[in-house]
């Protein structure tokens, strides 16, 4: 067969379309290359991710004693390297069921952090022996498995403290007693790590304060969002401007589960024989032996912190990272029991407003646990505003001055996101019940090293341990502790006193 | 065949590989595009399958990279007229995939906004009967470089 010219100009045809292709390309790639870099004008990032290397030197073991095994001393047990064999049978199980269930890999590939649990202690029997075969479970076996040497069960908390072969404390216990026994820890020496809120009255928050700095121990308050990839580059945006004078932020909670509004399951085992009441009433008001009480603690003021002590700290905590807001001048706050009218004395609808005069800005909490309206966690600036959870999007404001020629020119569309961060982008991860989802979109539960799905509890326990170990200060420390723990008591005050509450700084009194 | 049947099924074909061959290559140029969203947004009785392609971080690596290349292989294919039938099948095959991913089947929902109203048939089930009807009347041999490639076996033989 031979080709003639025109037989040839077919076969080609099509060479011209492959240009206009790329040339279309080319100009569509070269378009969004300058609006790139317009807005990179703006935000000037570094582009790395903070690495994963928590360089815990290995050379000497902590000594871990665990006071409190209920739901979040378990997580608090996990994230030490410390898991139930109970719940590493039920990981397994999950991961034969569902591909996507990645809590058994996530556990297998934490690494360890060279501490053991060598004491235990919880009121609850059933708990305290959970907690031994826990503590006892360093091969990360499930039940029937490989156990070393299990940690020592005490049933007074004091006792614990005072163990010659307990070097810090983990604090999971109810809000009331945070505070006593923190106290009591840094007054043994006992390096602490404690769940929030700080305490549960303002007194006791002087106290604690007190004894942590006179002895000089580690402290870290169980705020984990400290370790959230998305708040740290978060601060790196504020701390730029680029949002401009920052007047208003809201922040909220939002659940709609009994779980998510603390009513937990009752034990089958729990019992007046099986638990310590008496020590479970501590410095609380007397009340006769209650299951729903002792499970269900959260729901009352005479163990609990409520809404404040629980939830709003995770929100302010978040902002006191990115801000260094402090405590505020004033608060008030309203809500009721409007949902949960199963006889709790906290509020399931609580609003708080803090005022920052000196910032110019307001910080504004609103809760339900009776809708899972999702609202964000949203920072308003007169040039821009930051959306945050465990990803972050920010928007530029039609009337912002600072990007106005951009805005008109057509480079920033307001309507678009100018910049959304989410850390760990192409992994595929699955969290099983509302309230984890809920604290994952809150950035609570997990982040991103190196693309890597890290556990921010185990993040922030590993940064107390490299501190007792090597020095330095913790994320959440025991300044700002004392903010958040102050803060949160001038929203429960301005609730329960019905009034607005104020904060006296020269005389670090709440009035 | 008529000149313009003959140079309309051409501008189908080129319009339909320049459509692939930029899916193709935007979702290269872009580090952050993984298949994972779409796969997981899956409807139909075969969404297990897909949900399972996006659970393995290995299995969706070979996901991706056959997506991106498939696309810009098939619409090269496409518009140079090269290799165009195995283009064109190849097509069809990626179409019939993404259309079980998400049928527009009553009473599935997707939680990715689709770009139209669609019952039953959508652009994937058009596009892929256009790759049908471009396979049926093949016109590569003549406006393309298979042109060559078949002039030249034929020569040989």
């Amino acid at each position: 067969m031979t080709m003639n010219r025109r037989d040839v100009l077919k076969s080609l045809i099509s060479l011209p379309v492959v240009g206009g292709l790329a040339y279309a390309w080319y100009r569509k790639r070269k378009y969004e290359k300058f609006l790139r870099m317009n807005i990179q004008e703006e935000l000037k990032l570094s582009p790395e991710t903070p690495l994963y290397n928590l360089n815990n030197s290995q050379e000497k073991e902590i000594r871990l004693g665990l006071i409190g095994y209920g739901i979040r001393g378990k997580d608090l047990a996990v994230a030490a390297g410390f898991a139930h064999p109970g719940m590493i049978d039920e990981w397994k199980a999950g991961a034969l069921n569902d591909k996507q269930d990645k809590r058994y890999e996530d556990y297998l590939a934490q690494d360890s952090l060279n501490a053991r649990i060598t004491a235990v202690c919880d009121i609850f029997d059933t708990y305290g022996r959970m907690a031994q075969e826990a503590g006892a479970n360093v091969y990360r076996e499930g039940a029937g498995g490989k156990m070393g040497e299990g940690p020592k069960r005490y049933l007074n908390y004091l006792d614990l403290i005072n163990a010659s072969d307990v070097d810090a404390v983990i604090i999971a216990t109810p809000d009331h007693w945070h505070g006593p026994m923190t106290i009591a820890a840094a007054r043994a020496g006992k390096h602490v790590y404690c769940e929030k809120p700080l305490t549960w009255t303002v007194e006791e928050t002087y106290e604690v304060r007190k004894a942590v700095k006179e002895n000089q121990v580690v402290f870290q308050l169980g705020h984990q969002g400290r370790q959230n990839e998305s708040y740290l580059k978060a601060t790196e945006i504020i701390d730029q401007g680029l949002l401009g004078n920052i007047s208003l932020i809201e922040v909220t909670t939002n659940r709609n589960d009994p779980n998510g509004a603390w009513v937990y399951p009752i034990h089958p085992d729990a019992n007046q024989n099986t638990i310590d009441w008496q020590q479970f009433i501590g410095q609380a008001p007397w009340h006769d032996f209650s299951l729903v009480r002792y499970f269900r603690w959260r729901c009352w003021w005479d163990y609990s912190t409520g809404l404040s002590g629980d939830l709003l700290t995770h929100e302010y905590d978040a902002m006191n990272q990115i801000f260094n807001l402090g405590i505020p001048h004033s608060a008030v706050s309203s809500g009721g029991i409007y949902f949960f009218k199963d006889g709790r004395t906290v509020p399931d609808v609580l609003h708080t407003v803090f005022e920052y005069p000196e910032r110019d800005l307001t910080l504004m909490y609103s809760a339900t646990l009776a809708s899972n309206r999702k609202r964000g966690r949203v920072i308003m600036g007169h040039d821009g505003s930051m959306e945050l959870g465990s990803s972050m999007t920010i928007y530029v404001d039609r009337g912002s001055d600072r990007y106005k020629d951009k805005i008109e020119s057509g480079i920033i569309d307001p309507d678009l996101p100018i910049f959304t961060y989410t850390p760990g982008l192409k992994n595929v991860d699955a969290i099983t019940s509302p309230t984890e989802q809920y604290f994952a979109g809150r950035g609570l539960m997990y982040t991103y090293r190196g693309g890597e799905r890290v556990d921010t509890t185990y993040l922030h326990i590993s940064e107390w341990l490299k501190c007792i170990r090597n020095g330095g200060q913790t994320s959440c420390n025991i300044d700002q502790a004392f903010e958040e723990a102050m803060t949160a008591h001038m929203g429960t005050l301005a609730y329960k006193e019905n009034r607005q509450v104020f904060w006296d700084e020269a005389n670090e009194k709440i009035i | 065949m008529t000149l313009s049947q003959k140079l309309l099924l051409v501008a189908l074909r080129l319009a339909i590989g320049w459509h692939f061959l930029y899916e193709g290559l935007s979702k290269m140029a872009n580090p952050n595009w993984s298949s994972a969203g779409y796969l997981l947004d899956s409807g139909g009785f075969l969404k297990q399958f897909f949900y399972n392609l996006a659970a393995n971080p290995n299995v969706l690596k070979v996901v991706d990279f056959m997506n991106i290349w498939g696309l810009i292989l098939i619409g090269l294919g496409l518009i140079l007229g090269v290799f165009t039938r195995a283009a064109i099948i190849s097509g069809i095959v990626l179409m019939v995939f993404y259309y079980l991913s998400h049928p527009h089947f009553i009473g599935i929902k997707y939680a990715l906004p689709s770009d139209g109203s669609y019952l039953v048939v959508n652009k994937l089930v058009v596009e892929g009967l256009a790759l049908g009807v471009l396979l049926a009347f093949p016109t590569w041999k003549e406006w393309g470089i298979d042109r060559w490639i078949f002039g030249i076996r034929r020569a040989k033989g």
